[in-house]
């Protein structure tokens, strides 16, 4: 019996176990897929949202302006890159500006400081790149962005390392009550029993919200697409820009990223399937005709990979955070702004949890902190090369493109959340991810995978499952 | 550290100018390997064809480099392999890393950029779709084969018709994999008409000229493709998709040179081909740096690479020597039909060739080369297509009676 069990390995499971394990050693976070943050976690805007959107006196409006206050204090201790950009929505009539207007009240409401609003010329001073049709901007100085599995990974990965256990492929089958608390089973029969259940399940919390009774609510996928382009694109823009949100919903996005990228989408496609990643040639096209009206110069021949991602959309327009049974916490409908409220929401279910009578008592050994993912690329060439001295795997660069070393690629399978998989070492490293796309470093990765894991080099996969790299050895075709 | 010459690339660009090099004097070289070996991407390239023209026989993919390794150890060039170069500045300092020295700097006297060339991804290509298991660039999957021993798949559609992708058509099915089609998006073929006949037409794979894949079928692994013919405009046509059943896809749908440290120096890069603008002796905008190779721009064949390196390593050797300073500054530009010239600038009266590119497939024209609207060189061309690069050489003489400080190379 462990005291609580995450359902869901995303950013909002993530944060959660990590917020909790800060006061009890007990806690379990089931996944059931083969790596944490393959969600919506895995591929959405990676804004810290100001706040200004969501309606006042919603969870949304007040998780976001709180958890945008806490990001950059939440990052710095993960490790994890963060930049307060500020963002910008931008107009194109005076209808857009007068939507702008409202914006700037409601915001303001919500508690979001600085925002103000632009007139072209002031615009173009800090945005040289800003189309040439855009005639206005809201400005809000509080807007951030931050890589978001990044996050999902030092927050499952800071849980792990203060006692939490990750239990993969753990695909929850049943929810029964039990004398204490729940004993929860997966498909494959392990089960785990818990005094507290947290269901931070995404695209799937209304599956397990009936699975353990609770039929109030449901959640639909909406696939969002984007592309990304090169590293020498990302300056092209320092602000996020948004488009002014019109009867068409809330349009895409131009933002760099913190990784120098530069990022065009989402879409918004409301879809059945919640496995449905595809990407389509519409779409793409829609995105690339509404980012140059926005932003002027972007060069596609640098786009260097689109995909898409689900948000998961509640039946109820907020987030869902609500205990339907004594134990049982629903955390779900968790979509845009849920990045940006991910530390809020962690403390808002600790205290849901305090009040229910949780025993939870602050822990004295807990370390909130965690070695940044890109420890290595920041020290200093002296610390580098005494590294190297010591162990030379940190001057075998693997991924040419994004200069990953192959201790770097070591380091991902030996520590928490370990990668298993060629996808599981690009989240954590950056290698495969550069322009030539895992072309050059892909059988290196393998071999290094096959050897860490004591498997055969055909049993090495993309993304767990059946994603075989190779299928064979040569001459047994 | 300092070193004469450092040459960044072991592959047969570096090691051809490193010989050059030394031929022409050079003591003190260094040159700077990141892989494991020395040899580049012909490690990986064991199919024969190479070396026809360089060494009038036909060799495989190693030993043609083993032929320019010897050359470098008989003349004891040294060299570093498993050393990465991270950045080079404007003042010929490059900074790399190894295993062995961990992040060092060397105070170059002249460098020579022979980095290579990368192959062109699949998310630039934005194919709808999944993003399932058994995706590769051709070049990719020849590693795996070649290099590790290990088949990415049985039954492999391949995009794109560039050479890589003709020579992976017979590599698999030779392995026992089914090649069921090469699907090239423009009206002819990206690769040597050679490798057509060779590669495809003895094994009865079939090229599909105009079409492309539209969809991409699998969850965890791919499991099928959807490819359609497209129209003059390169959009696909309704009606025209096909559905074929695969569990590999193959890319080889160009390359692109690999500048990332040429870009770190501050050195301009011509739009069309990837590479530095240079001039005839291979240098670029800043006098000492060199380059050469499919960093340049990207090369058919190696003995086309080697010959090219020759030229760089010599005049780095002039550099060195102190004969170097630049008589002339004429612009040599690609007009009617010529997308790209390499050189693009003529700085000294010699004996100069210009290699060039055409942007599509024409039949009988003529070259012409012009000196304003004067005629210079005019010769009948019966085929020419984008996949073979031309050549075309000005004699000193014809250099040293130029009127104007731009010259044009145009298919008429």
């Amino acid at each position: 019996m462990v005291d609580v069990l995450v359902i869901g390995a995303g950013v909002v499971g993530g944060m959660i176990a990590r917020e909790l394990i800060g006061y009890t050693s007990s806690v379990v976070i089931a996944e059931a897929r083969e790596d944490v943050a393959l969600g919506a976690t895995r591929a959405n805007s990676a804004i810290v949202h100001a706040g200004f959107d969501a309606k006042e006196g919603s969870l949304k409006a007040l998780l976001n302006v709180r958890g945008s206050k806490m990001m950059k204090k939440t990052a710095e201790e993960l490790g994890v890159k963060y930049k307060n950009n500020g963002s910008l929505v931008v107009g194109f009539s005076d209808e857009d500006r007068s939507t702008l207007e409202e914006l700037k009240i409601r915001g303001e409401r919500n508690g979001v400081p600085g925002l103000k609003l632009l007139t072209r010329d002031e615009l173009v001073k800090i945005e040289p790149n800003i189309g040439e049709t855009v005639s206005c901007a809201l400005h809000a100085p509080t807007g951030a962005i931050i890589c978001p599995y990044e996050l999902c990974m030092a927050a499952v990965g800071c849980a792990m390392d203060n006692g939490a256990e990750l239990r993969l492929n753990f695909k929850v089958a049943k929810i029964e009550k039990s004398e204490k608390g729940y004993i929860v089973t997966a498909e494959n029969g392990e089960t785990v029993e818990a005094k507290y259940v947290i269901n931070a399940a995404g695209a799937y919390s209304d599956e397990i919200a009936r699975l353990a009774g609770d039929e109030s609510f449901s959640v639909h996928p909406r696939r969002g697409q984007y592309m990304l382009l090169d590293r020498d694109s990302g300056d092209l823009v320092s602000h996020t820009v948004f488009r002014c949100p019109s009867k068409m919903g809330k349009g895409i996005l131009v933002s760099p990223t913190v990784d120098g990228n530069l990022l065009l989408g989402p879409t918004a496609e409301d879809i059945d399937d919640k496995t449905d990643t595809k990407t389509t040639a519409d779409s793409l096209a829609k995105i690339k005709a509404s980012a140059l009206e926005q932003v002027k110069g972007i060069n596609f021949g640098k786009v260097i990979t689109s995909f898409s991602g689900l948000r998961s959309v509640g039946s109820t327009g907020d987030f869902i955070i609500n205990s339907p049974f004594e134990g049982f916490i629903n955390v779900a409908g968790i979509e845009s702004p849920g990045l940006s409220a991910a530390p809020a929401i962690a403390e808002y279910v600790r205290d849901m949890l305090i009040s229910m009578g949780a025993p939870l008592a602050k822990r004295d050994d807990y370390n909130p902190t965690r070695r940044p993912a890109h420890w290595f690329s920041e020290l200093s060439v002296e610390e580098k090369n005494n590294l190297i001295a010591e162990k030379p795997e940190y001057a075998k660069i693997v991924c040419r493109c994004e200069l990953v070393t192959e201790g770097e690629i070591r380091d991902a399978i030996r520590t928490n959340p370990p990668a298993r998989d060629i996808d599981g070492v690009k989240r954590r490293t950056r290698a495969t991810m550069g322009r030539c796309q895992g072309g050059f470093c892909t059988p290196y990765i393998v071999e290094i995978l096959a050897e860490e894991l004591g498997i055969d080099y055909t049993r090495v996969t993309k993304f767990g499952g059946e994603s075989y790299i190779n299928i064979s050895r040569t001459k047994e075709v | 550290m300092k070193a004469d010459l450092v040459i960044i690339g072991g592959g047969p660009a570096g090691m051809a100018a490193a010989v050059s090099a030394r031929e022409a004097g050079v003591k003190d070289i260094l040159i700077l390997e990141r892989d494991e070996a020395l040899g580049g991407i012909l490690r990986q390239c064991i199919h024969n064809g190479f070396g026809l023209h360089r060494f009038g026989e036909e060799l495989t993919g190693p030993e043609y480099a083993a032929r320019y390794e010897e050359m470098v150890k008989n003349m004891g060039i040294p060299y570093m392999t498993g050393t990465i170069v991270i950045e080079i500045n404007d003042k010929k300092q490059v900074t790399a890393m190894s295993p062995e020295k961990g992040i060092f700097t060397i105070d170059a006297g002249a460098v020579i950029l022979a980095m290579g060339c990368r192959e062109r991804p699949k998310g630039a290509l934005n194919i709808a779709g999944t993003r399932p298991a058994g995706i590769y660039t051709a070049g990719t999957a020849q590693k795996f084969v070649n290099m590790k021993g290990y088949m990415p798949g049985k039954k492999v559609v391949i995009l794109g018709s560039g050479d890589i992708g003709l020579i992976m058509a017979r590599r698999m099915t030779l392995e026992g994999a089914e090649v069921k089609a090469v699907c090239e998006l423009m009206p002819y073929s990206g690769g040597l008409a050679r490798n057509i006949e060779q590669c495809l037409n003895d094994f009865n794979i079939p090229l599909l000229l105009s079409h492309t894949v539209v969809d991409i079928k699998g969850k965890e692994r791919l499991e099928g493709v959807t490819i359609a013919k497209v129209d003059e405009n390169r959009a696909p046509i309704p009606g025209s998709e096909q559905y074929i059943e695969c569990d590999t896809l193959l890319l080889s749908c160009g390359l692109i040179p690999e500048n990332e440290l040429t870009r770190s120096a501050g050195i301009e890069l011509d739009r069309v081909t990837g590479g530095a603008v240079v001039n005839g002796n291979r240098e670029t905008e800043i006098p000492g740096i060199f380059a050469c190779g499919n960093v340049l721009h990207v090369h058919d064949l190696v003995d086309y690479v080697s010959e090219e390196a020759a030229i760089a390593g010599q005049a780095a050797a002039e550099y060195l020597g102190g004969n170097s300073a630049a008589a002339l500054s004429i612009k040599v530009k690609g007009v009617s039909g010529v997308r790209y010239t390499v050189p693009q600038i003529i700085s000294a009266a010699v004996e100069t060739k210009i290699y060039f590119r055409v942007g599509n497939v024409m039949r009988d024209k003529h070259l012409v080369v012009r000196d304003g609207e004067r005629e210079i060189v005019k010769k009948k061309k019966l085929k020419l297509a984008p996949a073979e690069m031309e050549t075309v050489t000005l004699t000193k003489e014809m250099i040293e009676a130029l009127e104007h400080n731009e010259i044009t190379v145009g298919i008429e």
